[in-house]
């Protein structure tokens, strides 16, 4: 349990200050940006609870916010991270694995599984995020290039992170 | 009760989602100027489509009062052009005045939407910057002074009434000729101003006029209304006169936008004054 509290709370610092140091000032034009800093949340125990997944997403959108000024803005597109994960869990997990306290990363989850948890709510963030941040249905198309675009680039940091951190099967 | 409940634990997810989208929300609207910006365009547009629909219906009601308004304006314009056209045997042949001096444009706009009864009321027009209106301008209709435009979106505008705590208009009392500054007031009553700045040495007279001095946006002479009480002494060499004000706020339909088109010219003279003072 305490072990669990501190790989989240070291996942949080590192994967913020990565974000708003490093990953802040990388970019395709302004075409693509990565923003795996959400891999936090995706790596939250499955069987947290909704109430704290929702304020655990929401201060650290409003974390990385504060470097971007852009307030409001992550913290609204965390929180639908949140929700879809919650209903994407929901869905695709037995009800034994949502109240365990198992962290969903590749090694302890099948690599298929994994990549479609990561890739469809990074989507899913990345939509609600660019929406936010240009508040517009002018220049739509624009918008949904940057989301995908935006989405491979985060999906394919996320995978190489993991790949880091790779372990075979523990159970 | 129970079932109530029942819904929000067995869907809590989605009822968390969005409480917690929603405060989400408010900050970016909040604290962001750009989506500040264009969230209250937005919203703005359409209420003042809709706004414009329903005046557009509205308008039919008052066909009559406006039709005798108009009528009265005719003919009060048709006796101005007659003293000007009469004419003047001495005048004729000897002043040609071959320069087009029109110093005010005058822009007619439908008044769809309109309160009274806020401390700070706005006015929106159904004329917007495509029809040539800035901000800035005043506002004037058939029997007075209206207000000042604020904002202005492409085929609307908004204006701020007269009745705003914060409006000033440069005024003058008719016979006097002294001027001081008209506001609301007390900005409970939508009939009632009040005229501020008038020196104590001053004979005012009630029932007599206060008119637009000339030196805000407004063209000078434009009635503002009648002096009902004096003396009501403000500060200490000041008076403050209550003024019955000539527009009907209430039922305004037809409004006037001045276009000064010297305001340009005179406001760059006079910020002149400032950088050598």
């Amino acid at each position: 349990m305490a072990k669990i509290f501190v790989y989240n709370a070291v996942r949080f610092l590192v994967l913020v200050i990565l974000q708003v140091f490093l990953f802040k000032n990388i970019g395709y034009y302004n075409l693509a940006t990565p923003f795996p800093y959400i891999l936090f949340i995706l790596l939250l125990p499955v069987g947290i609870p909704n109430f704290l997944l929702y304020c655990i997403a929401f201060s650290t959108g409003i974390t990385v916010d504060a470097f971007y000024d852009t307030l409001g803005v992550n913290a609204a597109a965390c929180v639908a991270l949140a929700w879809a994960r919650i209903i994407f869990v929901r869905i695709t997990l037995q009800t034994d694995h949502y109240e365990s306290y198992l962290t969903p990363l590749w090694g302890n989850v099948p690599f298929r599984w994994y990549f479609l948890y990561v890739s469809v709510i990074t989507l899913f963030h990345h939509a609600v995020l660019f929406m936010m941040e240009t508040f517009s249905f002018h220049q739509f198309h624009y918008t949904v290039v940057r989301v995908l675009l935006s989405c491979i680039f985060t999906v394919v940091i996320i995978l190489l992170f993991s790949l880091l951190f790779y372990r075979k099967k523990q159970r | 009760m129970k079932n109530l409940w029942l819904i929000l634990t067995r869907y809590n997810a989605f009822f968390l989602f969005i409480v917690f989208f929603g405060f989400a929300y408010y900050l970016v609207v909040q604290n962001n100027t750009f989506q500040r910006a264009s969230a209250v365009n937005t919203s703005n547009q359409l209420v003042g489509a809709a706004y414009a629909k329903i005046n557009g219906w509205k308008s039919y009601l008052h066909l009559s009062e406006d039709n005798a308004l108009l009528a009265e304006e005719n003919a009060r314009l048709k006796e101005q052009l007659q003293r000007v056209m009469a004419p003047d045997s001495l005048a004729q042949g000897t002043v040609v005045d071959s320069i087009e001096n029109v110093q005010y444009h005058y822009i007619v706009a439908k008044v769809t939407n309109n309160s009274i009864h806020q401390k700070n009321n706005y006015i929106t027009l159904d004329k917007g910057r495509v029809h040539g209106i800035q901000k800035g301008m005043g506002v004037i209709s058939a029997s007075g002074i209206v207000g000042i435009v604020l904002n202005v979106s492409d085929h609307f505008s908004t204006v701020q009434s007269l009745l705003h705590s914060e409006t000033r208009v440069s005024a003058a009392l008719e016979d006097s000729k002294a001027f001081g500054s008209m506001t609301w007031g007390e900005g409970y009553d939508a009939r009632v101003g009040m005229l501020k700045d008038i020196p104590n040495h001053v004979k005012v007279r009630k029932g007599e006029a206060v008119l637009t001095s000339g030196f805000s946006l407004f063209p000078p002479g434009i009635p503002i209304g009648k002096v009902i009480e004096t003396g009501i002494s403000g500060g200490d060499s000041f008076l403050d006169i209550k003024v019955e004000l000539s527009t009907p706020f209430h039922n305004l339909q037809h409004v006037y936008v001045v276009d000064d088109l010297l305001a340009g010219e005179r406001t760059e003279l006079e910020s002149q004054n400032e950088n050598n003072g």
